[in-house]
């Protein structure tokens, strides 16, 4: 039996898609040769490293926009499919392919890479006393030649559907991000980098002590004549679901789903982040440059959820099941405990970083009732965060590239001087704390609406987090941006047509969303369909 | 086969022989030329590729050579190739270094062929005599090249640690072999009357058990005589508890030995245990694989001195600010994971091993040849010297990343490939103690992250005192450009290198 034959190659477009931002990073390390020759002065190499990365990024909206158009929300199944063999040996193949549950977060990714890269840009012309200190102003092009591989392993982890090239991607993708933290982070760089590194990394080698003993009790088939396990997410799909890893052996004398299941887990759980994992998140976010915190929250944050929906709940059905009451629970601590831990805060960035974290455990409340809405809001969820989060963390980019500080006691009465940044804030803020009309609400109802027929009590707790939501946002606005105008920001400038470029265009899409959110869930639902059946 | 028609199989061995030799006639002849050190490079790698060529040359089949002393194989060629790898990137390293007098350059290279010599010799021991005598070989050149530079005291300390610790783990060795010799009656441990068929045939078992009064006590000396072969094994491959030479010696060495010293030696010890365990106490049966021959339980003593080699390993290295004890402690938790492919007792766990030995070579070399560069530029060889590199060498900065992520095992990077191979190998092989195994392997390489991180952190990272370039050899930057490009393809594609260790093990690929 061809492997081809189950998912011919129809289209090399996520191939494009992935590998295209690589080609960008090679193309800039090619300026940087020219530069080191002498053919380029610094700045022009600087310049050209920008566009690049400018272009690259944005060619793959452009060709997010058309899978968008091209996908068919009818069929259920994997469509764009690229396959091939990769190591025989091993039967490892190259299998990209997306379905409803994944291409919201292709479009995402594109663009959420796409704002991180304006948001890249210097800040504005005759701008002097940056001085060449401000992350858009030293090592520029291994600065967006990280960011393009960064792009490369985002996208290739949402549409790899071989799980040993889905590992690979996992893995490719925390190398620039150490990176990005740590040349061009802040005060506590290196502490936040390691941190971070370290997490996701003690993480997936269990991740992949799991997956290897999936690839080992999986299907076999027949390649070239010889007897061969499968990497083949797919197939390895439909073996779980005919309850074929329950017999498995023992591991440690427990189950060895419910191992493989956990193991698993965890690796996904420190990404997400769900507590008690959740403590890298803070520091990473905080030392991050802004772009890099947009897309920490937009993007890497839903490689977790995708992760478990993706690998637990399609593969281990049975284990899924036994573990759902833990991840409602977990879920349901994420969402109050971090609510709780946002009122405290006096660091804007922190107080945001704290509300991704409580704003990621409706996604685990959600996808654990195995009910249609609260999947279906789960994986809305993960689109309106990607929108709302990146915002709130331009808009605190904004204030520190002024200001120099984040201390939220520190400012006061901005509303004044910079009325168009506090518009957009006001935007950002109450789409976050999920005012109707706009896309949060949408996705935390859905979730609510999803996940009470099956924890009553653990969504009545949860939605205490509304007030508490509500309470952290309002009250943050009110120290920064009413009241009397603190006299040490008299002068301070409104937003620039950089922070117009990447405010706007999330901004609208909050709204857009807000009242037609049918058009990321006509996306979705039929995959998630397939995907909890055999769960209900 | 007999002494003159096993010369046949014998050409690589024969060349080093002669290229010792006229390493050291060469040396005088040159000795008042200007270009002397070119001239020595050059007819080293004139030998080099010679041995080389008739390594390339062998013919293919497995032959018992000299009246079953050594043993010709696909094995002895894989690890031809690895042994040829790394004495090619130290001769070219070496001239260049600062770290050997151009006086002595010749000297250096004569005795590195000599030691190329025992290490071929110990990948293809079939006797535990000439397993013995090819150790011994290996050590004695390598306590010569340890102490090379006279004039520093590092160095003669480090050599003269290196010969009493090696004293006392080829001592206990040889009485592991004494006691083999006892219990079987020979020494040769493949072929017929060897140990291993002894040891598969029944008949000979229940003999064995009589003649010390009732199996528990044979048991008992042959587990005790496994243990004691294991010192020396364990010597060369530098795990616990025979690892104390490793930090002093790979810090007293010159840089270019030291880098020869983490690659070869410890490739050829994984040699011999391969062959002493696999032929002594597995036997492979067509279809079903490598079968246990004897209740001895070879693979969970493998295992927990892996365990304890690869945590001792990495948590040393963690507080270690010398750039050459940081990867000497580095090298002795690497043994910690080949060791853990040796533990699984399977064609898929030696084919790890192989695959990873060769990996191991380009990285490891690869990141002490930035060690050099460093040090022959700013004197120092601390981490602090790292300092700014990212911005002082760009290249150099760059491949020791790639090297250093490699050596953690991240994709796309091939350390990865090795470790995948390994903990696939254990899972494959399945029970409670194998992933026990793994799950002890994959946590020491999050860990080992820690300390690698931190050499990328200083290069990156931190401001330098100094801003001015680097001055890299042109010939070191070629070098770690393909040493880099080679990790990064066999990180990705690594089909063509685990066709081959198949073919040097088991014959057959894994699934």
């Amino acid at each position: 039996m061809n492997l081809q034959i189950d998912h011919p190659t129809t289209s090399m477009l996520l191939t494009w898609m992935t590998f295209l931002p690589l080609f960008g990073a090679v193309a800039v390390l090619g300026v940087v040769g020219l530069k080191a020759m002498g053919v380029l002065t610094r700045e022009a190499a600087d310049q050209a490293a920008r566009v690049i990365a400018l272009v690259a990024s944005f060619v793959v909206l452009v060709l997010a926009f058309f899978l968008w158009r091209a996908f068919d929300p009818q069929n259920p199944n994997v469509q764009f499919v690229h396959h091939g063999n990769w190591i025989p040996a091993y039967n490892i193949q190259y299998f990209l392919g997306v379905d409803g549950l994944s291409i919201t977060l292709v479009m995402l990714t594109a663009l959420v890479s796409f704002i991180a890269t304006i948001a890249s840009m210097p800040w504005w012309p005759g701008n002097t006393h940056l001085d060449g200190h401000h992350f858009t102003q030293h090592g520029v092009a291994g600065y967006m030649a990280m960011l393009l591989i960064l792009q490369t392993g985002m996208t290739g982890v949402f549409c790899s559907l071989d799980m040993f090239l889905f590992y690979v991607f996992w893995e490719v993708m925390l190398l620039p991000m150490y990176f990005l933290i740590g040349i061009w982070g802040g005060a506590r760089k290196e502490y936040a980098a390691i941190k971070f590194f370290l997490y996701t990394l003690a993480g997936s080698v269990l991740m992949l002590l799991a997956i290897i003993g999936l690839y080992y009790n999986g299907p076999q088939e027949i390649l070239d004549g010889r007897l061969v396990h499968t990497f083949n997410i797919l197939k390895m799909a439909q073996w779980g679901r005919a309850g074929g890893y329950g017999a498995a052996p023992l591991v440690m004398g427990l189950s060895f789903i419910r191992v493989a299941w956990v193991a698993l887990f965890i690796g996904f759980a420190i990404k997400i982040p769900m507590f008690p994992f959740h403590t890298w998140l803070p520091d990473a976010h905080v030392e991050a440059p802004t772009p890099i915190s947009v897309i920490l929250a937009g993007v890497l944050l839903k490689m977790g959820i995708y992760g478990i929906l993706r690998i637990n709940f399609a593969i281990l059905p049975e284990a899924t099941k036994w573990a759902a009451g833990a991840m409602a629970v977990f879920g349901t601590i994420n969402i109050v405990y971090a609510a709780f831990v946002c009122l405290a805060q006096k660091d804007l960035k922190r107080m945001i970083a704290y509300s991704s974290v409580s704003h990621m455990g409706f996604c685990l409340l959600g996808m654990s009732a195995f009910t249609q809405q609260g999947i279906d809001g789960a994986v809305l969820n993960m689109w309106t965060h990607g929108l709302i989060s990146p915002m709130l963390f331009l808009i605190v980019g904004v204030i520190y590239d002024r200001a120099h500080h984040r201390n939220i006691e520190g400012f006061g009465g901005l509303a004044q001087q910079v009325p168009e940044y506090a518009g957009l804030l006001g935007l950002a803020f109450f789409a976050s704390l999920g005012l109707p009309g706009l896309c949060g609400f949408i996705s935390e109802f859905t979730v609510f609406l999803g996940a009470f027929p099956q924890w009553q009590t653990l969504t009545i707790i949860s939605a205490t987090s509304v007030i508490l939501t509500a309470a952290y946002y309002l009250w943050a606005m009110q120290r920064m941006m009413l009241g009397k105008l603190n006299p040490k920001y008299a002068d301070m400038p409104d937003v620039n047509w950089r922070e117009r470029l990447t405010l706007y265009p999330l901004a609208a899409l909050i709204i857009v969303f807000g009242f037609y959110p049918k058009a990321i869930i006509d996306l979705i639902e039929g995959s998630l369909r397939n995907l909890i059946l055999p769960l209900q | 086969m007999g002494n003159l028609p096993s010369l046949r199989y014998f050409w690589p061995e024969s060349i080093l022989t002669v290229a010792v030799m006229a390493m050291f006639v060469q040396d005088l002849v040159v000795r008042r030329r200007e270009h002397r050190v070119q001239s020595l490079t050059i007819g080293a790698l004139f030998w080099l590729t010679l041995t080389a060529l008739a390594t390339y040359l062998y013919p293919s089949g497995t032959t018992p050579l000299f009246g079953g002393l050594i043993v010709h194989d696909p094995l002895r060629v894989f690890f031809a190739w690895i042994f040829l790898a790394a004495a090619l990137l130290t001769i070219l390293i070496v001239p260049k270094s600062k770290q050997v007098s151009d006086a002595r350059v010749g000297e250096f290279f004569g005795l590195l062929f000599a030691l190329m010599l025992g290490l071929y010799l110990m990948a293809s021991a079939t006797d535990l005599l000439m397993v013995y005598l090819a150790i011994e070989m290996v050590s004695l050149v390598s306590y010569v090249l340890t102490g090379f530079r006279r004039a520093d005291r590092k160095a003669n300390e480090a050599a003269l640690k290196y010969v009493i610790y090696g004293g006392v783990a080829s001592g206990v060795m040889l009485y592991g072999i004494s006691i083999l010799y006892g219990l079987f009656g020979t020494t040769r441990v493949v072929g017929d009357g060897g140990i291993g068929a002894q040891l598969a045939d029944v008949s000979s078992r229940l003999f064995m058990a009589h003649a010390f009064g009732g199996q528990p006590a044979a048991q008992l000396a042959l587990v005790v005589a496994v243990v004691f072969v294991l010192a020396g094994i364990g010597y060369k491959i530098a795990s616990v508890p025979f690892h104390m030479w490793c930090p002093d010696v790979y810090e007293g060495a010159p840089t270019p030995f030291t880098a020869f010293l983490s690659v070869g030696p410890k490739a050829a010890g994984f040699a011999v245990a391969i062959r002493f365990f696999f032929a002594i106490f597995e036997k492979n049966v067509p279809g079903v694989g490598w079968v246990a021959v004897s209740d001895v339980p070879w693979p969970a003593i493998i295992g927990i001195i892996s365990a304890i080699t690869m945590t001792l390993g990495n948590f040393t290295a963690l507080v270690q600010t010398n750039l050459k004890r940081l990867f000497a402690y580095s090298s002795i938790a690497h043994a910690g994971y080949l060791l853990m492919g040796l533990a699984a007792a399977s064609a898929a766990g030696v084919q790890s091993i192989l695959v990873y030995l060769m990996i191991y070579v380009l990285m490891n070399v690869g990141a002490f040849l930035v060690v050099i560069s460093v040090s022959r530029a700013t004197g120092g060889e601390h981490i602090a010297d790292l300092n700014g590199l990212g911005t002082r060498a760009p290249i150099a900065a760059l491949t020791l990343s790639i090297f250093l992520f490699s050596l953690t095992g991240i994709p796309p990077f091939a350390g990865f490939t090795g470790k995948y191979l390994i903990f696939a190998a254990l899972v494959q092989k399945g029970g409670m103690w194998n992933v026990i195994l793994a799950v002890i392997g994959v946590l020491n390489s999050a860990v080992s992250l820690f300390y690698y991180a931190k050499l990328i952190k200083a290069m990156y990272f931190e401001e330098s005192r100094d801003d001015t370039p680097m001055p890299v050899p042109g010939l070191y930057t070629g070098i770690l450009v393909s040493l880099g490009a080679m990790v990064m393809v066999l990180g990705i594609y690594w089909a063509p290198l685990l066709r081959w260790a198949s073919a040097a093990f088991g014959g057959t690929t894994a699934t």
